[in-house]
């Protein structure tokens, strides 16, 4: 350790001031529009909000967020499962899962808007297509990964299914489950942006492709920083606990 | 009735990789009759576990047949594998009471814990636990249902003495309060003179029977170390084959 004594906390908040005086650094020595100080970059920010413009267009981003989430995970870990227990199944959509995996985000999301139109649906579905392949591939590596012991163990006492499934499969899976969730809101969100630049009219995409046209780099980071704060947030609040709460039986 | 009648013709474990196939049990033939306590007893690696396995229908790849009981009434097996094998995601407690069934009176836990002074763990989680407690656990978990079948897998190995007795004690307790087929795995002969009834020897792989002795010793009798001792020595003049098993 290089610094022993200073506790993690410190150095995390450390690490941030000096990013934001690197930041200020770099734009009084530029000193043009292009990279605005971190103190106009606020103030624009603050107008967004009580404005409420932000908020109605992070607000539908975000709806957009939750429901290619909760359409994505649930359908890609029962696949990721049934691939992973039957040899079968899983040589046969082996194939499938490796081309969905090398699509381009951009191409599923023409397709999807050439295909079924412009519309709020043809938007999800490329937002759950993306994401999918990812759950499915990483949800498989854990049902291959069960312990077989335990498997057993089930079956020899009687366990039913359901039994099976919430006592001895699902806790194994549930890091795969974390880890799927968490590469999963970094991916979506990524992508979401691309589907509302493209097709949609409103949204953080839509927001951020009308200040590029205007060279607003202002308010890009502005909504940048709203943007990245609530993934923050969404972090701490709601997988922090749900892993803590996971954990506990861990020494 | 719970006879168990065991026909394995052979159990070959195809070849994998670079290892050969290999032939772990090879015409194997062996009755046990309903209440009986028997005792395997053979050089580690011989196929001992596999058998179990194959008894309570983990393992169905074999060439022949396991009847176990009347063939419409499947019997309650309780398997104590040789690794504890408890969920470490759940308490000692959730891990016993997990395979009960709902209506199951759930007053046996209790006993069973107070009895393996254990009931002060319920709470804890089996990863805080060292192996000796794991394994009493999860002999209790095998009590807990009231089997039919009972297999132990050397269910006692890394318990301290004053513990294997002890545990040794409630598993015969058990047993005569609600008699059920036991099968037990062990190396140990003076352990298996002791609470055996029949004493089945096992060969190296590919695994089959040696000799199939009968314990005579009454079992009020058994607590005496200088007629098991005396049992042994006379096995093992009686038997020189047994002596290269142990």
């Amino acid at each position: 350790m290089v610094f022993p004594k200073l506790s993690t906390h410190f150095l995390a908040t450390l690490s941030l001031i000096i990013l934001l005086l690197l930041w200020q650094g770099f734009a009084v020595y530029l000193n043009n529009n292009t990279l605005p100080l971190p103190i106009t970059v606020i103030n624009v920010l603050w107008q967004e909000i009580t404005t409420g413009e932000l908020l109605y267009h992070l607000g539908v981003t975000l709806l957009r967020l939750v429901i290619s989430f909760s359409i994505a995970m649930p359908l890609g870990c029962a696949i990721g499962i049934v691939l992973g227990r039957n040899q079968q199944l899983n040589a046969f959509f082996d194939n499938w899962l490796v081309i969905f995996l090398n699509i381009p985000a951009l191409v599923t999301i023409i397709l999807c808007y050439v295909w079924f139109g412009l519309t709020e649906s043809a938007a999800i579905l490329a937002v759950v297509i993306n994401k999918l392949p990812n759950v499915v591939v990483t949800i498989r590596e854990g049902t291959r990964a069960l312990n077989q012991e335990l498997l057993e163990m089930a079956h020899c006492y009687n366990f039913n299914k359901r039994k099976t499934f919430i006592h001895v499969i699902w806790p194994q899976l549930h890091p795969f489950v974390m880890a799927a969730t968490r590469s999963g809101l970094a991916l979506i969100w990524k992508i979401i942006l691309v589907v509302e630049l493209l097709g949609r009219s409103n949204g953080m995409g839509y927001q951020l492709h009308i200040f590029f046209q205007l060279f607003d780099v202002t308010s890009i980071l502005a909504y940048t920083i709203a943007f990245v704060t609530v993934i923050q947030l969404i972090e701490l609040v709601l997988l922090k606990p749900l892993d803590r709460k996971a954990k506990r039986w861990r020494r | 009735m719970t006879d168990i009648l065991i026909d394995i013709k052979h159990k070959t474990y195809p070849a994998k990789g670079s290892a050969q196939a290999h032939i772990a049990i090879k015409e194997l033939k062996l009755l046990l009759k309903s209440h009986e306590f028997v005792c395997l007893i053979g050089p580690s690696g011989c196929g001992k576990t596999t058998l179990l396995n194959s008894i309570a229908a983990l393992d169905n790849d074999f060439d022949g047949e396991i009847l176990v009981g009347q063939q419409h009434v499947s019997p309650k097996i309780g398997y104590v594998f040789q690794n504890p094998r408890l969920l470490p995601w759940r308490t000692v407690r959730e891990n016993i009471e997990l395979v009960l069934n709902k209506n199951d009176d759930r007053q046996i836990i209790e006993t069973l814990l107070e009895t393996m002074q254990l009931k002060h763990l319920q709470q804890v989680y089996p990863e805080h636990l060292s192996l000796g407690m794991s394994r009493r656990i999860s002999i209790i978990r095998a009590f807990a249902i009231n089997p039919d079948v009972l297999l132990m897998d050397e269910p006692f190995v890394s318990l301290d003495a004053p513990s294997a007795r002890q545990v040794r004690q409630l598993l015969l307790t058990l047993w005569q309060q609600r008699p059920h087929t036991i099968l037990f795995v062990t190396h140990d002969l003076r352990e298996a003179i002791t609470l055996a009834d029949k004493l089945v020897f096992l060969s190296s792989p590919p695994m089959k029977i040696v000799s199939e002795i009968n314990v005579p010793i009454a079992r009020d009798k058994r607590d005496d170390e200088s007629i098991i001792e005396a049992f042994r020595q006379q096995l093992i003049t009686d038997y020189p084959d047994i002596k290269t098993l142990l």
